[in-house]
């Protein structure tokens, strides 16, 4: 049984405007899988229809084997929800909060204290635990709010854009407890605007664009299909560009560029793996190599080779220097 | 999980919760008894000699009769500030997360209400306080008060459901906000202040079908004669029809935003 599968799922407003446009995904026990688009792509219409909160117009979906329109309840109980900008009491303290969220899952009032505490702890907030959450700072929340999610160990977890907006230490932590979680075997529904989040975290990937999924796949997949990584290279002096062209046809097709200065291009299948041999043959042909960069594929290239456009904040990929 | 005791819990949890914010937001708790005192003041330092008027009833001063205006006074403003709540919470997406957990629905209306229910309890008793300080009397005694508490709590758990309707359609703070004049409009066209015999057409008409003016004399005939009168069934009648009306009313609410949210 499937953790997540959607068939045809469709969200249209009674303006005629369809969020979701007849999506088809199915996400595996255990796995993380990441939901890339740019803002207004769909991902949280699609979440909040996931997690209840949202009746579809069309389609269907079931979330740890119980469908969301007939069996809302049960897919409640399973589920652990950390929307879009932590919607969080800030009148109350992080364990007041812990502590409620334990009492609407169930979780015999014993029990409620030590469940709140274990996860106020993991998360690293006992020191701010009996804080009003509005003096928490943005990546405190995030942290108090994944908690919450999880008070209940649910089957999956759905997290929509947890990161938006985060310190890169804030993002780090969180990063770490969603590999916590993979390693534990939960579940992840993953929504993010953020290439690299995907690409780290994400078992697989799936990419919406204006209400449908245009690509879906492991990244390396994903990026595989678009393109080879290849290595730029920059030469010292009046280099032989032609016997350079020689050596480095030896390693893969080679192209002659001269955007940002770069002499030469060449494509290479092992990706970092090739800078070594690639150096050590043009050092023996006498050519001094002044730079070389590995550029490698990214999501966002996938993104923009499906829809034509690139997705916000995913500017020119940052390549590998050395 | 599931049944009754769990229905309890977790009423009895938001419950709490609602208290909790209301007590840490002095802001919006001030106004439930400053507006309505200040009221009270000018309304007894600058109008006591109606009581002499014919058609008046028999009162010891003008504040025996007044303390009933300013308990459905403070009341109403309490039902506004549940909508306000209820409103921010929507905005701030709190309710979403409500919503997403697996607990009955009708916990999300019902939690806030018994907290209003609680800060009611809270007004009634500061103004009757306030009455007793500056030389009012309960002519009902212990019984008296207790209908006050009565009818005045379910009062305000009935304005406090109007409130919570108003919310969930209206998913606004500021839109709740803006009932605040119509809610002293239909306070004055009722026998809150005045005695209805008292009041000239076409008021007279509207009080005699405005249920503020039956839970009002509801609460005022213990304050200034007693418990027996029919103005006491008429008050807690009236009460619970408000109760039933907007509770109602609340949960189509809530049901028309899970369903179109």
């Amino acid at each position: 049984m499937a953790a997540i599968e959607v068939s045809a799922l469709e969200r249209e407003y009674r303006s005629g405007f369809k969020a979701v446009d007849g999506i088809d995904l199915r996400v595996e026990p255990g796995e993380v899988y990441g939901f890339l688009g740019p803002n207004g792509a769909g991902k949280t219409t699609t979440v909040r229809m996931l997690v209840t909160l949202l009746r579809p117009t069309g389609g269907r979906a079931t979330v740890a084997g119980h469908d969301v329109a007939t069996e809302p309840q049960k897919v409640r109980r399973k589920i652990g929800v950390a929307l879009q900008e932590a919607a969080l009491d800030h009148l109350m303290t992080g364990r007041e909060l812990m502590e409620l969220q334990a009492t609407l899952h169930g979780i015999p009032a014993r029990s409620v204290a030590d469940r709140a505490q274990d996860l106020i702890g993991r998360v690293g907030l006992s020191d701010a635990q009996d804080r009003r959450v509005g003096t928490y700072s943005g990546g405190m929340r995030r942290r108090l709010d994944l908690a919450m999610a999880l008070i209940h160990a649910p089957e999956v977890l759905f997290l929509d854009e947890p990161t938006t907006g985060l310190d890169p230490t804030s993002r780090a932590t969180l990063w770490d407890e969603v590999r916590r979680l993979k390693a534990d075997g939960t579940t992840v529904f993953l929504t993010t605007q953020y290439l690299e989040e995907a690409d780290q975290l994400a078992d697989r990937v799936g990419i919406i664009s204006a209400g449908k999924i245009v690509a879906e796949g492991t990244p390396q997949a994903l990026k595989d299909e678009v393109g080879r990584p290849h290595l730029d290279l920059c030469f010292v002096g009046d280099a032989d560009l032609p016997r350079a062209r020689e050596v480095l046809a030896g390693f893969g097709e080679v192209r002659v560029d001269t955007v940002d200065g770069v002499d030469l291009s060449v494509g290479v299948l092992e990706g970092s793996r090739a800078i070594a041999p690639v150096i050590r043959a043009l050092d023996e042909a006498g050519i001094v190599v002044g730079r070389v960069e590995l550029v490698e594929p990214t999501l966002d290239d996938v993104f923009a080779a499906q829809t034509g456009s690139h997705l916000e904040g995913a500017a020119t990929p940052a390549p590998t220097a050395i | 999980m599931g049944g009754p005791s769990f229905t309890a819990r977790v009423v009895w949890a938001l419950a709490r919760r609602s208290i909790r914010g209301s007590l840490r937001r002095p802001q919006f708790l001030a106004p439930l008894v400053i507006f309505p005192s200040m009221f009270l003041a000018v309304n007894v330092g600058g109008l006591t000699r109606t009581t002499s008027l014919p058609g008046f009833p028999a009162v010891d001063g003008f504040l025996d009769f007044q303390l009933a205006a300013a308990i459905t006074q403070s009341l109403l403003i309490g039902g506004v500030a549940t909508g306000i709540a209820t409103a921010l919470e929507i905005e701030g997406g709190f309710f979403d997360r409500l919503v997403a957990s697996p607990i009955p629905r009708t916990a999300l209306v019902l939690g806030r209400l018994i907290a209003t229910a609680v800060t009611s309890a809270g007004q009634i008793t500061y103004f009757l306080i306030i009455g007793l300080i500056f030389g009012a009397s309960v002519k009902g005694g212990i019984a008296g008060v207790a209908v006050v508490y009565l009818i005045g709590i379910i009062a305000g758990v009935g304005f406090g459901a109007i409130g919570q309707a108003i919310a969930l359609r209206a998913k606004s703070a500021s839109t709740v906000q803006g009932i605040f004049p119509l809610v002293l409009v239909v306070l004055f066209a009722s026998s809150a202040f005045f005695p209805r015999e008292l009041l000239s057409s076409p008021v007279d008409v509207v009080a005699k079908y405005n249920p503020l003016s039956y839970i009002s004399d509801g609460m005022r005939n213990p304050i200034i004669d007693g418990v027996g009168s029919t103005s006491v069934l008429e008050g807690v009648a009236s009460a619970l029809l408000v109760v039933a009306a907007a509770g109602g009313v609340a949960v189509l609410a809530l049901r028309g935003r899970l369903r179109d949210a």
